[in-house]
């Protein structure tokens, strides 16, 4: 292994430089890795082990055992003074500093041990609480769905109206074409952040205000879209067109037959970039939504921010639950993700 | 999916036959071109004209007839200023507050982030093993939604946090990070710089892999060193490159909001309102929404914007054009 | 199956007419090809017969229909591109039935014809691949496949060939002959190479800056060049031309030979300004007598024959065929007799010829 990392590609030897390069990457493995990877080995906790300070790495379980005439499993304590030292026992009731201890070979018969001579009994184990709690407790599969339907129809929309205008722009000559062009530029210095009260007002005047398609359907027209997927269908040749024209299609069909699955690349690439948009968009549902039932992921996480006390519990595995679909998605798509970032400038 | 598509498609092409034996073949672009330009004019260009309606009006009332002529009021109002470099000497001074917090933390956000970013890129491309995977690591922190960046680290920075656990376990003291001002303000920059790097560092590793290898070799053979190889030609050659990164994170720095808003709320007091924060209270989360001033504050940052896109979309023409 | 005929076509982008009035007439089951220099028009008039090219003025018909408000796909026409222009994310099959399809064929009936054409282009071993694992060859077999399933009622080629190496190009020339001799149709082929166009037609038309120079059977055409353009045009190696005047019912030349050409074949104006063409067949180098005087720049021998290069007194260009072997060098001298039945004879104002007869 050793062997493996300090082989280097033509050189024999590694300089300092090799062993500074490494180092720093490797703390930036641990800085970019590492928060996320404590969040979600935090949201595997209980909520007592949440409380727990100084914080544990590894997510532990108290242990439990069932015995016959208590309905409700009970905590394993390890008793380390008194008489019963060395045992393991299980705690009926904690009243003040004492707590009421059964032997399991002996449920009937309670002993009074302080709680300063007993530790709980605990193994790594990943609780699942948080997260059933969301289930039970939160709407939560209102904000997922809130969030899915948007992030599925808005891209649609953006992939259909944007490759339309796109095949308009790339493929045909007609007057007026360059002053599009111009339009589709402007539209790039006129980011959502800075007409945020007139967007409110004309999607509040559309009734849109509220519901989720308020917020799909004033950014569903992207110009980065518009640039990306022309720019590749410049590259598609005119020729093939041609012989699709000779061949009877119209051009609609031109459109969907030839266009749209020719630019394929460029079509999934918009689509990561769209799907990434609206999943992490903020601050226009923020706007547009006020009514909790039609938050989005996003949102409904926000909302956890409490004035004094944060729900860290839930919150945690909220996060975890908002973050699999992205780490899911860049795990499989990372090479496009990458190229289509790099050659739009992001957005 | 396509089963699905396939019939959809066939039937807007009985319309758009209809509509291209209509207006000949050249004139169906607008068809194709309608949709998106009638949601660009709707959600991009009349926005514009209604906000200069709203800045120029005045009072909490949403319908525009209702609202007083004001001129240019809430442009004076939001620029009356004793000093503008004291916040308090001004007439509106949580938007000053903002304004100054917005010129720190760019400058602080865009110098951290494009000299980590560019370190990084450097290191990815030397001869490393392992690149794609490391490249990966420092990218994807970029695909995270803001709120759970804010999350991920509030989680990390509460005073019961992991961060405080670590120095008191090495005998630190421990700061309680999100009450302190200068502390919250510090690592809102820094999560930003966290959450954006891997963007810039991805640019920089092309712009740098752009530079043609013979480039390199030539300069081995005029037996440059290590450090003149660097300064006179990686550096030059990758000017291009990195003032688009400069100007793009300029750009983006401007319209921070969602991941400091989602960390701090704006706090401790107003240390962390930025900009946009500012016009989002004052448009839609304040008791009056004063919407002509929220407006007229936008349209102070769509000034900033519009000669910074300009200049970006002036430098990729050039570069483009070679 | 259909004729054509076009009747003062013109075609303006703008100001810039570059079609300026075509007449012409292809026969049913005619192969005609329009030949020309780059940029002459003859792919924006093939263009126009297809109707992918919106006509400005004159009238195309076809099978006696006029059809200049016709788009592309109701004239019944089929094309083979340059690029071929196979559609990429199809298989040789789906590329062969799209425009089937369009036109919406029965689901047998498309597969018996792409069937049928597939064996006639011996490309029904391919039917499932993509254009992208085709070589040149394949992908030209597919273009013309794609054209042949439509059963249409003029052929267009737009240079197919042209993206072929000097090999597979003639092989492919002999196999749309063959095509059209088997199916019969009208075929209308665009191309820059004379050859293609002396070997493949029935009619050649020449056409220059959008004009038409001349129209006619090959042989016709090499025989009896309307104009010096034709002359140059047609025929491999190129003409030779020499400037000269009329004097005495002979030609004299700037470089002062005189040549003598039979009086009732051209029409000779005393003291007109001509250009006398005659192919490098129609020189001969001889040991002694008169004729044109000529120093040798280059000798080509390819065994069978050989070509001699060499130039005039005031610096005109000369090519000589010679068949069989030549022992001249070059740097040397060499004196060419000229066969005066080779002889063309154009008038230097308006390069027409001066043949007696000829079409004006």
């Amino acid at each position: 292994m050793a062997n493996f990392i300090t082989r280097t590609r033509g050189r024999q030897r590694l300089h300092w430089t090799d062993w500074a390069s490494y180092a720093y990457l490797g703390f930036g493995v641990l800085l970019m890795f590492g928060p996320v990877l404590w969040l979600v080995l935090s949201s595997f906790k209980t909520e007592t082990e949440l409380q727990h300070y100084p914080p544990r790495l590894l997510p532990y379980v108290q242990q439990t055992v069932t015995l016959p005439g208590y309905d409700d499993p009970l905590l394993v304590f390890h008793v380390t003074q008194g008489p019963l030292a060395g045992q393991d026992v299980a705690q009926v009731r904690r009243i003040g500093l004492v707590s009421q201890m059964v032997r399991p070979d002996d449920p009937t018969t309670i002993v009074k041990v302080p709680i300063a001579d007993r530790e709980p009994v605990e193994h790594v184990a990943l609780a699942t609480s948080n997260y059933q709690k969301l289930f039970q407790r939160f709407n939560f599969l209102r904000f997922l769905w809130n969030s899915t339907f948007i992030t599925v129809v808005a891209t649609a929309i953006t992939l259909l109206v944007n490759s339309m205008a796109a095949f308009a722009l790339s493929k045909y000559e007609f007057r007026g074409r360059g002053t599009v062009m111009a339009m589709v530029i402007g539209t790039l210095m006129i980011p959502q952040t800075v007409v945020l009260v007139p967007l409110f007002l004309i999607t509040r005047d559309f009734g849109l205000i509220n519901t989720l398609w308020g917020v799909i359907i004033p950014g569903a027209a992207t110009p980065t879209g518009v640039f990306l997927l022309r720019q590749y269908m410049l590259t598609i040749p005119d020729e093939i067109l041609d012989a699709a024209r000779m061949d009877n299609a119209s051009e609609w069909k031109i459109y969907w037959r030839i266009i749209l699955p020719l630019s394929a690349p460029a079509i999934a690439v918009l689509a990561i970039l769209s799907i990434m948009w609206r999943w992490n968009d903020f601050l226009w549902p923020l706007i547009a939504l006020s009514q909790t039932e039609n938050f989005t992921l996003q949102l409904a996480l926000n909302s956890f921010r409490g004035e004094f006390t944060t729900d860290w519990a839930s919150l945690l595995a909220m996060t975890v639950l908002t973050l699999v679909p992205v780490v899911a998605v860049f795990a499989f798509l990372q090479k496009y993700i990458a190229t289509g970032i790099a050659s739009t400038g992001g957005k | 999916m396509l089963k699905l598509i396939t019939p959809l498609m066939q039937i807007v092409d009985v319309p758009m036959r209809a509509l291209q034996r209509l207006l000949g073949p050249r004139r169906l672009a607008w068809a194709f071109l309608a949709p998106n330009l009638i949601l660009f004019g709707l959600f991009a260009f009349l926005p514009v004209l209604v906000n200069i309606a709203y800045a120029l009006t005045g009072s909490d009332q949403i319908l525009l007839r209702d609202r007083p002529f004001v001129g240019v009021r809430n442009f004076t109002d939001l620029s009356q200023c004793a000093s503008y470099l004291d916040a308090n000497s001004c007439k509106i001074d949580v938007f000053w507050r903002a304004v100054h917090n917005t010129a720190w933390f760019i400058v602080l956000q865009v110098g951290f982030m494009v000299g980590f970013s560019l370190l990084t890129a450097l290191i990815l491309n030397r001869k490393i093993v392992a690149r794609g995977f490391f490249r990966a690591v420092f990218f994807f922190p970029v695909l995270l939604s803001p709120v759970v960046v804010a999350l991920i680290w509030k989680w990390i920075l509460q005073d019961q946090g992991a961060l405080n656990a670590v120095l008191e376990h090495f005998g630190y003291p421990t700061v309680n990070w999100l009450l302190n001002p200068s502390w919250a303000f510090g690592w809102a920059v820094f999560l930003s710089c966290w959450a954006h790097m891997g963007f810039y560092t991805l640019i920089l590793l092309a712009g740098l892999q752009a530079i043609p290898r013979d480039v390199y070799e030539a300069a081995q053979m005029d037996a440059a060193s290590p450090w003149r190889v660097f300064h006179r030609i990686t550096l030059p050659l990758l000017m291009p490159t990195m003032v688009v990164v400069l100007v793009l994170a300029l750009i983006k720095g401007v319209q921070t909001f969602d991941e400091v808003y989602a960390f701090t709320g704006g706090g401790p007091g107003s240390a962390t309102t930025l900009v946009i924060q500012y016009i989002y209270q004052t448009g839609f989360a304040g008791a009056p929404r004063l919407f002509g001033l929220a407006s007229a504050a936008s349209i102070m940052v769509a000034l900033v914007l519009v000669v910074l896109t300009a200049v970006q979309l002036w430098i990729t023409r050039r570069n483009a054009n070679g | 199956m259909a004729d054509l005929e076009l009747r003062g076509v013109t075609k303006a982008y703008g100001a810039a007419e570059v079609i300026k009035g075509v007449d012409l007439q292809v026969a049913e089951g005619e192969f005609c090809v329009f030949v020309g220099p780059s940029g002459c028009g003859k792919s924006t008039l093939l263009r126009m017969i297809s109707g992918l090219e919106p006509i400005t003025g004159g009238e195309v018909r076809i099978g006696g229909e006029v059809v200049n408000r016709r788009g592309p796909a109701e004239r019944g026409l089929a094309m083979v591109f340059q690029s071929y222009a196979l559609y990429p994310h199809m298989t040789v099959r789906q590329n062969l039935s799209f425009g089937l399809e369009n036109l919406r064929a029965t689901k047998a009936d498309i597969e018996t014809r792409v069937t049928e054409a597939a064996q006639m282009l011996q490309i029904d071993k391919l039917l499932d691949r993509r254009p992208k694992d085709l070589s040149g060859g394949q992908r030209q077999r597919v273009a013309i496949g794609r054209a042949v399933v439509r059963e249409p009622r003029i052929f267009l080629f737009d240079e197919p060939l042209s993206n072929l190496d000097a090999e597979l190009r003639v092989e492919m020339r002999g196999e749309i002959s063959r095509l059209h001799r088997r199916i019969g149709n009208t075929m209308i082929y665009v191309t820059h190479d004379q050859v293609e166009a002396m070997t493949m037609a029935d009619k050649i038309a020449v056409l220059r800056d959008g004009r038409l120079e001349q129209f006619g059977r090959p042989l016709d055409l090499y025989n009896a060049p309307a104009n010096a353009f034709v002359a140059g045009f047609i025929g491999s190696p190129r003409m030779n031309f020499f400037t000269g005047r009329i004097a005495g019912g002979a030609v004299r030349l700037t470089t002062g030979e005189t040549v003598a050409l039979p009086g009732d074949t051209f029409d000779m104006a005393e003291g007109a300004e001509v250009t006398l063409g005659i192919r490098p067949n129609g020189l001969h180098p001889v040991d002694s007598g008169s004729g044109l005087s000529v120093t040798v720049t280059g000798v080509e021998r390819l065994g069978g024959e050989s070509y001699i290069y060499g130039s005039t007194q005031d610096g005109t260009a000369v090519t000589v065929h010679s068949p069989g072997q030549t022992a001249i060098e070059p740097g040397g001298a060499v004196t060419l007799a000229i066969d005066p039945a080779e002889a063309h004879l154009f008038s230097a104002k308006t390069s027409k010829s001066l043949r007696k007869g000829a079409a004006s």
